[in-house]
């Protein structure tokens, strides 16, 4: 009896071994290396700025940059206006980059992919060819190949390449007209978006009328309707109040219209057809996702070719191309800083180059130049985990 | 069963018509080409296209270039006139700058030290893939562990084996790219494999700090990263310490690419079944066993096709290097465009290095699918 007691007491807790106090150990080492490194790393930094006579502090972005930025879209920068002024300018022309770059790798992404399940096998070729050419160089080497080669071979001003009255390529790039509005334009504009009120609200009403008659309406054409008749209305009121300004060639250049300057036109080719044959590959692997059985019933029903591709094929194949799709348009926005390359003015040439140079301030430049891409790649995640969320599959 | 009474043919029925051929070349290219009115549109703009881009190509590339010769006057020449004349591609420019583009500014009589380094390295990887070739593991201990020494000490040189020491500043060309490649798997990869633990492990410090450090590696560009090492890391270190600019590049890659094969392995991680950490601690292997030699060895057999991937972006993001002004083989062949004695040639160079990129790319890629397909095959079984 006595030896049976002994066996069923429980054994001594040794504190070392057990698995708490372990895990306690292991994280309290960690924490302590981590910080220690951490310290190690900022006395160096400040030693050896100090010793480099390197200021600190964010007071520098408001004194005077003593530079010039040759393009500028949107506002001027000259060497009277601050650091952070230059930081905004840079901003901007990344958000220029990123904004038509997304555009149109999108369109181009969404015809290739669709066009390599064309049943034409020389469409299909094509954009396979494409695809895989394109995906297979790296960006810099693209980037390089079209400002180094391909727009350096554009004819003078004089002889400018060019499609109508309207647009002109050249070696100093290429020149769109520019609408310019008038007066009324405003009333146009106030138009244009009373009429998308109206449709968000007779969308609305339609999908409610569905759902309790089973009723459909043509959504499609009245919206279609509203948008255009009430627009060209107010626009013949006042006289149709745009004016397009055609560049017009004067002396060795051109004047006037929106002028893109080669490094855009580059950079924008580039990412363009770099990041579209990424696209096109997500958009195919989001149509072929699709069960074969889901179209084969959407037939069985009796929808019709359009309805499938409407209502069965893109809802589905949109929910796999989504995501990877929004993380080709973050990858774009951060390859948009392979333009320091080529001097096109963003926010890396800009203000962590030519700020940098200049002030020598590297730790705060480089915090905020990484703040700007990190802040939007988390924005971007955390708006994708919620559409994520939205659109997964409800489980019965 | 009811039978079909048979279909009898009467005089004044005309006869049916012959079916449309369902072999051959000619119904190939009916229903591939020609299938519809909008397909034959496309097909004839397509073919134009072929039409427009082929033969001049063809012409400037094969027929009109120039392979060998002195210097650039056999590819641009005036006449008496000052006329300018110019052949076709100018390959020439590769054959006189093709030790530049391999070798960077490597002495030229030491070059047997990058090639040698390089034989051991092939032939190590392709002992790796010959089927029947037992302990493999021991082959792979050899390249992950002996060889980056041995390779350091043949590029670099060193005293006491009699090696002269060749400065990192001279290495460049397409040696140095695959040597910044191959630090993608080298370093990255087992920090993405450390990394990628650490994410999933249960000690809330550890997942964090992993999960910080992932995502803030991921969430900048890769130029931004080469800015930090090259300005930032001088100022980290002690006073008197002096970082290669070289071994800057490779710290900014491999946390770079570290933090993106981690999110593979840890891909890799998740797809395995509950029951495979269970057993494994059910038959009493601790963490670290039970991570060697049951989670580890499926996890990243699945995962191939996702490191090969992330592996050909960072051989693609190798060129970025030029920021740091390391010459790799895009700014070998960017340096050979500035020089007056050649200038003027940039397509030859541009087509040269984006062949050379897009082979491995591609061969690569091609080889991730291949280990894809064989993985789906295998798990339907």
């Amino acid at each position: 009896m006595n030896v049976r007691a002994d066996i069923i007491k429980p054994p001594k807790q040794d504190i070392f071994k057990s698995g708490k106090f372990r895990s306690y150990l292991v994280q309290a080492i960690v924490l302590i290396l981590f910080f220690g490194f951490v310290i190690w790393v900022i006395d160096n930094a400040s030693t050896n700025m100090k010793a480099n006579g390197i200021a600190h502090g964010f007071d520098f972005l408001w004194e005077n940059s003593m530079f010039d930025i040759g393009y500028l879209p949107f506002i001027e920068h000259t060497p009277v206006h601050t650091y952070f002024h230059a930081f905004l300018v840079g901003l901007l022309n990344t958000i220029l980059v990123a904004v038509i770059g997304i555009f149109f790798a999108t369109i181009l992404g969404f015809l290739v992919g669709i066009g390599r399940l064309s049943n034409n096998w020389l469409v299909s070729r094509f954009c396979g060819f494409y695809v895989e050419l394109f995906r297979n160089i790296p960006l810099l080497l693209q980037l390089f190949f079209w400002y180094h080669a391909v727009l350096r071979i554009l004819p003078r001003a004089k002889n400018s390449l060019q499609a109508g009255d309207s647009f002109f390529l050249n070696i100093k790039g290429l020149f769109l007209p520019k609408p310019i509005p008038e007066a009324g334009f405003n009333s146009v504009l106030m138009i244009f978006l009373l009429s998308i009120i109206a449709i968000i609200f007779l969308w609305r009403w339609a999908k409610k009328r569905q759902a309790k008659t089973g009723e459909q309406f043509p959504i499609f054409y009245s919206s279609l309707v509203i948008i255009i008749l009430p627009i060209i209305f107010v626009s013949y009121l006042y006289n149709f109040p745009m004016y397009l300004e055609q560049p017009v060639l004067k002396g060795f250049n051109f004047k006037g219209g929106i002028r893109l300057i080669p490094e855009l036109v580059a950079l924008l080719l580039a990412l363009c057809i770099y990041t579209g044959s990424f696209i096109a590959e997500n958009v195919r692997s989001g149509i072929l996702a699709i069960n074969k059985g889901q179209i084969e019933a959407a037939n069985a029903v009796g929808l019709k070719r359009i309805q499938i591709l409407r209502l069965v094929v893109i809802p589905q194949a949109m929910r796999v191309i989504i995501p990877p799709l929004t993380s080709q348009y973050l990858n774009l926005t951060k390859n948009s800083s392979l333009a320091v390359a080529i001097a096109y003015p963003d926010l890396v040439h800009v203000f962590a180059g030519t700020a940098l140079m200049q002030t020598g301030q590297a730790v705060e430049i480089l915090a905020m130049t990484m703040a700007v891409y990190l802040s939007l790649s988390i924005t971007i995640s955390l708006l994708m985990n919620w559409y994520n969320k939205a659109i997964a599959l409800q489980d019965r | 069963m009811v039978q079909k009474p048979p279909t009898i043919l009467t005089e004044n029925e005309p006869l049916r018509k012959a079916p449309i051929v369902s072999i051959g070349i000619i119904d190939w290219l009916r229903k591939n080409l020609f299938s519809t009115w909008y397909n034959t549109i496309f097909t004839i703009l397509g073919i134009y296209i072929l039409y427009l881009a082929i033969p001049p190509f063809f012409q400037w590339a094969i027929l009109d270039a120039v392979w060998s010769g002195e210097d650039r006057t056999v590819c641009e020449w005036y006449d008496e006139n000052k006329v300018k004349y110019r052949a076709g591609a100018c390959w020439l420019l590769i054959k006189v700058y093709f030790n530049f583009f391999t070798y960077g500014f490597y002495p030229d009589e030491l070059q047997w030290r990058v090639n040698l380094s390089f034989i051991i390295l092939a032939v190590a990887t392709a002992l790796m893939f010959i089927p029947n070739i037992k302990k493999k593991h021991y082959i792979g201990m050899f390249l992950f562990l002996i060889y980056p020494f041995i390779a350091f000490f043949l590029l670099s040189g060193n005293d006491t084996l009699g090696l002269d020491h060749v400065s990192t500043h001279k290495w460049g060309g397409l040696f140095l790219t695959f040597l910044l490649g191959s630090i993608g798997i080298v370093f990255a990869l087992p920090l993405g494999i450390i990394l990628a633990l650490g994410r999933r492990s249960k000690l809330p410090v550890v997942r964090i700090l992993s999960v910080i450090f992932i995502e803030f590696w991921r969430g900048i560009p890769l130029i931004t990263v080469l800015f930090f090492a090259a300005v930032m890391f001088p100022l980290f270190v002690p006073q008197g310490v002096e970082i290669d600019n070289l071994l800057r590049c490779i710290v900014g890659l491999t946390v770079f690419g570290g933090a993106y094969m981690a999110e593979v392995v840890r891909g890799g991680l998740q797809a395995l079944p509950k029951g495979q950490y269970e057993s494994a601690q059910a038959v009493g292997l601790g963490y670290w066993r039970m991570m060697g030699l049951v989670i580890m060895p499926q996890a990243l057999r699945i995962v191939i096709p996702g490191i090969v991937n992330t592996f050909i972006g960072l051989f693609k993001d190798t060129t970025l290097v030029f920021i740091i002004s390391l010459m790799d083989l895009l700014l070998t062949i960017f340096t050979s465009n500035t020089n007056p004695d050649w200038m003027g040639f940039p397509f030859e160079g541009y087509i040269f290095a984006a062949s050379v990129y897009f082979i491995i790319c591609f061969s690569l890629s091609r080889y991730s699918l291949r280990v894809e397909n064989k993985l789906m095959v295998s798990k339907q079984h």
